[in-house]
């Protein structure tokens, strides 16, 4: 599974994208989230607010209940803000 | 039609080339988003001059978002011709970021599709924007009031 990491999320992480293996209980993206905060204390600190945190699988938006799978592609992201000025 | 792009446009052109050769035009509204040199009041961020930005994106994810917006607009709005295009990378103040583009028959359509497109492009594109203020880098926090403007145009 390949999990990418966008603005300030990528920075807390140190990384920008990681190749994981979870293990087979991770099959939503809650507990891809759960597993992935315990994976290094920048990953903690990353996901310790989850309203923070939108995710999208294979770049769609998902939630908490969207399955995983060892081929998806997750990105994990804060709010965006693209557009003009805000 | 959506570009994701780093390089400047020319308004002028783009607009120009979106009505071009047509006669079934009506109105042609547009929306340009430029890079503001100053934090907006009562945001909570403290006050530091902006010196400018960077755009960050997820490419792939971009043009999908954009182009499932722009279809939105279409399905919602009887559109002649529509226009997103969103810059990246580094951009100074007075710099364009965005182009939103609306033509129809009736002036009504093309600015209301318009200000749909920009006020839904704000909360689903995926964009983030780092500012270099005095204070050092600082990406900017999401509104709340982005939300209920996108909010705004939910079907009951």
């Amino acid at each position: 599974m390949k999990v990418l990491y966008f603005a300030w999320l990528r920075g807390r992480v140190g990384t920008g994208e990681e190749t994981i293996a979870p293990p087979d209980g991770v099959a939503t993206v809650g507990q891809l989230l759960d597993w992935l905060a315990a994976r290094s204390p920048g990953h903690a600190e990353a996901l310790k607010d989850r309203a923070l945190v939108r995710v999208a699988v294979n770049q769609e938006f998902a939630g908490p209940n969207t399955p995983v799978a060892a081929d998806d592609e997750v990105a994990l992201f804060p709010p965006m803000t693209g557009g003009g000025a805000p | 039609m959506i570009r994701v792009q780093r390089d400047d446009f020319d308004i002028g052109r783009e607009l120009d080339a979106l009505t071009a050769g047509r006669t079934d035009i009506g109105g042609l509204a547009s929306f340009v988003g430029l890079v503001r040199d100053f934090v907006n009041p009562g945001s909570g961020a403290d006050t530091a001059a902006i010196h400018g930005m960077t755009l960050e994106h997820y490419p792939g994810m971009t043009e999908k978002m954009l182009t499932e917006i722009e279809a939105e607009a279409n399905r919602r709005w009887p559109l002649q011709a529509s226009l997103i295009i969103h810059r990246y990378g580094a951009l100074r103040p007075g710099e364009r970021i965005v182009l939103v583009a609306c033509a129809a028959a009736h002036r009504e359509d093309a600015l209301q599709a318009c200000s749909f497109l920009i006020d839904w492009l704000k909360t689903k594109a995926p964009f983030w924007k780092l500012e270099d203020t005095d204070a050092g880098p600082r990406w900017v926090a999401a509104k709340e009031s982005d939300d209920d403007l996108a909010a705004r145009w939910d079907k009951a």
